[in-house]
């Protein structure tokens, strides 16, 4: 690309027109190749787009009312609310628990690393369902954690881990965490290791490199693994259902008790477009800082 | 075979069997409903007590689906002009619902003669009662020393009765409870007062442990005693008793309830799913369900064949001895404008 860029500043007319013939065929081609896809896109997903936008605006007539609605009515701010802060616990444990994993797999031998990202992404190709069940079986009253504690004798009384906005937080952060650990790693394997070594020959405690040279290095990936576990979350529906008690309300599951109890295809399709708003102005900001492809795992 | 067939004769063969499969497809088309339930120990149940005996003496083929809570698709296949389904059997509720709102068909009683001796309270322009079954007070006795809760003032009373409960995640049948365990009268509770019912929920609010939205959640709960006592659907309390589990539960106070079949609006086949009706609400089937699962016939003529046992019909949610301990569920109240009102306000107050 740059070099393309820099032979079209030539000042030599002939040499130009012609990079600029073969460029625009070049486009042509690729825009041919793209067609396909192009077409799927519009036809699956920006057409139903515009219905959903449309139908946020629908009531017998134009209307602005379901949207008053959540900007009016304490539940539907409520469960913004309660979605937002569910993202961001879980966003943070995952970060917690996500980096020190990220790290280790990227400075570890080959083999070691491999085992350590087996680990990661293994669950992740169990479903979501059998997941949330699984947290069920595990935190409920006599599940092995409450039984195992109270067998140790650290607490009297089993813990309400579950059926409450706790066990969802438990249950979410796992389902996320390899969304947290693969952009981690992916940036810091790239973090050379010259670097380190560099600044451990100049004499920096370990702790004074990692905190001076590697985590400076390695807050892209952070940034990336945050936004794509915090937007994840925010859509997040079959865990809270489960594992929310019926009370763990989060934005994706008004969207669907709109339709189920209410029939109200207008009001769900405003809370969707709500919902969508705010993940478009969260990857805009991000993008200000990292670059989009890099969010989402292209680079 | 296909050795000493020649080519032609073998195309010509394949051919003509493609024509009698399509024939016999077209045959099928006539004579199949899509017939959708809950889903569950009750699908299987209904299964074998009347859709398969139902598909034989009909000649037709059931296909059978399940939606635990039908009325979004209702809705969809309503609006959107696209039947699926044909028979929907489903709280009378959304039957009504669906009916006043061009989603359901009427139904021509003149072509249901089973439903004439049916009492009237069982019928709706659009639905017949398939089947009866109580939403009660189920516990486990281990938690509670031979003094288990027997009313909805026991289970509102944390005190005298400790341990985790759990409610269903929906309004029909708790808001009743409510008053109940609030001195209301069983004859009084309709029209229900709103305001006073969902005062007394705020009260037990903070004790339920989880608000259960499927029938088989609500067995697990009980099950893998996460919960001591809870209100659920008597067929899902007996499954779990008849596999060992420390559960049992009370008539007391329960809500009679039923299904009806009802079919949707422009249905695929139509006529067939008209003699399905008749059919499946016919004595001598409807008498069949009991000896399957826990549930009471639709049609009351059932109890008159012989085939429920006297001992049997106790059992039963919809017998005369336990009916009489129990409410019936006013649909007429909840399809009202006051029940829909109240039913918006759950969202709300499941979120505060």
């Amino acid at each position: 690309m740059k070099a393309t860029a820099i032979n079209s500043n030539f000042p030599l007319v002939s040499h130009r027109d012609a990079s600029l013939g073969y460029r625009r065929r070049e486009h042509a081609l690729m825009l041919l190749l793209m067609s396909p896809a192009v077409l799927v896109v519009f036809v699956l997903l920006l057409i139903p787009l515009g219905w959903l936008i449309g139908q946020s605006f629908y009531a017998d007539g134009f209307t602005l009312e379901h949207y008053q609605r959540i900007f009016t009515e304490g539940i539907y701010w409520n469960t913004f609310w309660v979605t937002f802060r569910i993202s961001f616990i879980v966003t943070l444990l995952a970060l917690l628990m996500g980096y020190p994993i990220a790290y280790a797999a990227s400075i570890l031998p080959r083999r070691w690393s491999v085992l350590v990202l087996a680990l990661v992404i293994l669950p992740f190709w169990t479903s979501v369902l059998v997941r949330a069940y699984a947290w069920l079986i595990l935190l409920q009253r006599s599940g092995v954690v409450n039984e195992s504690l109270m067998g140790v004798g650290l607490i009297d009384a089993p813990l309400a881990l579950v059926h409450n906005e706790l066990g969802t937080i438990i249950a979410t952060v796992h389902i996320l965490l390899p969304f947290m650990v693969l952009p981690l790693y992916a940036t810091m394997q790239k973090i050379p290791h010259d670097l380190i070594q560099a600044g451990a020959s100049l004499g920096g405690t370990p702790l004074h490199v990692f905190m001076r040279v590697f985590f400076p290095l390695s807050l892209s990936g952070v940034l990336a693994g945050m936004t794509l576990v915090f937007v994840l979350c925010l859509g997040f529906y079959i865990t809270p259902e489960l594992v929310g008690g019926g009370r763990t309300v989060m934005a994706s599951m008004l969207v669907s008790r709109n339709i189920q109890l209410y029939s109200d295809w207008g009001a769900a399709s405003a809370v969707s477009v709500v919902l969508l708003l705010c993940v478009l102005a969260i990857f805009y900001v991000v993008s200000r800082l990292v670059p989009l492809e890099k969010i989402l795992g292209a680079k | 075979m296909m050795k000493d067939t020649n080519c032609l004769k073998y195309l010509f063969g394949s051919s003509v069997m493609v024509i009698g499969a399509l024939g016999a497809g077209q045959t099928l088309a006539d004579g199949e409903i899509t017939f959708v339930s809950q889903g569950g120990a009750y699908q299987d149940a209904q299964t074998v007590a009347i859709l398969d005996p139902v598909a034989e003496a009909l000649g037709i083929t059931i296909r059978q689906e399940s939606a635990p809570d039908a009325w979004p698709m209702i809705r969809t296949q309503g609006t959107t002009g696209q039947a699926v389904w044909d028979v929907v059997d489903t709280p009378p509720f959304n039957c009504i619902k669906g009916g006043e709102q061009d989603l359901i068909e009427p139904l021509d009683f003149s072509r249901i003669p089973n439903a004439e001796g049916m009492p009237e309270e069982y019928k709706t322009p659009y639905s017949v009662a398939y089947e009866f079954y109580s939403s009660v007070l189920a516990y486990n006795p281990e938690a509670f020393d031979g003094n288990p809760p027997q009313s909805w003032a026991d289970f509102w009373n944390v005190e005298d009765f400790p341990g985790n409960r759990s409610l269903r995640n929906y309004p029909v049948g708790t808001l009743e409870a409510a008053l109940l365990a609030d001195g209301v009268a069983p004859d009084d509770i309709y029209p229900i007062d709103v305001d006073r019912a969902y005062e007394k929920l705020e009260e037990i609010k903070p004790y339920i442990t989880t608000w259960w939205t499927s029938g088989g959640q609500s067995a697990q709960l009980l099950n893998d005693e996460e919960v001591d006592m809870l209100m659920m659907w008597n067929g899902r309390v007996s499954s779990i008793m008849n596999e060992g589990a420390n559960a049992d539960f009370t008539y007391n106070q329960g809500f009679l309830q039923s299904t009806h079949l009802c079919i949707i609006k422009d249905a695929p086949n139509l006529d067939t799913a008209v003699e399905f009706v008749n059919a499946a609400i016919a004595p001598e089937y409807q008498a069949n369900l009991p000896l399957h699962i826990d549930y009471g016939p639709g049609n009351p003529a059932a109890f008159d064949r012989g085939t429920i046992s006297e001992e049997r019909a106790g059992e039963l949610p919809s017998s005369p001895e336990n009916a009489a301990k129990q409410v019936l569920i006013s649909y007429e109240w909840w399809t009202s404008d006051d029940g829909v009102e109240a039913e918006r306000r759950w969202l709300e107050f499941m979120q505060r």
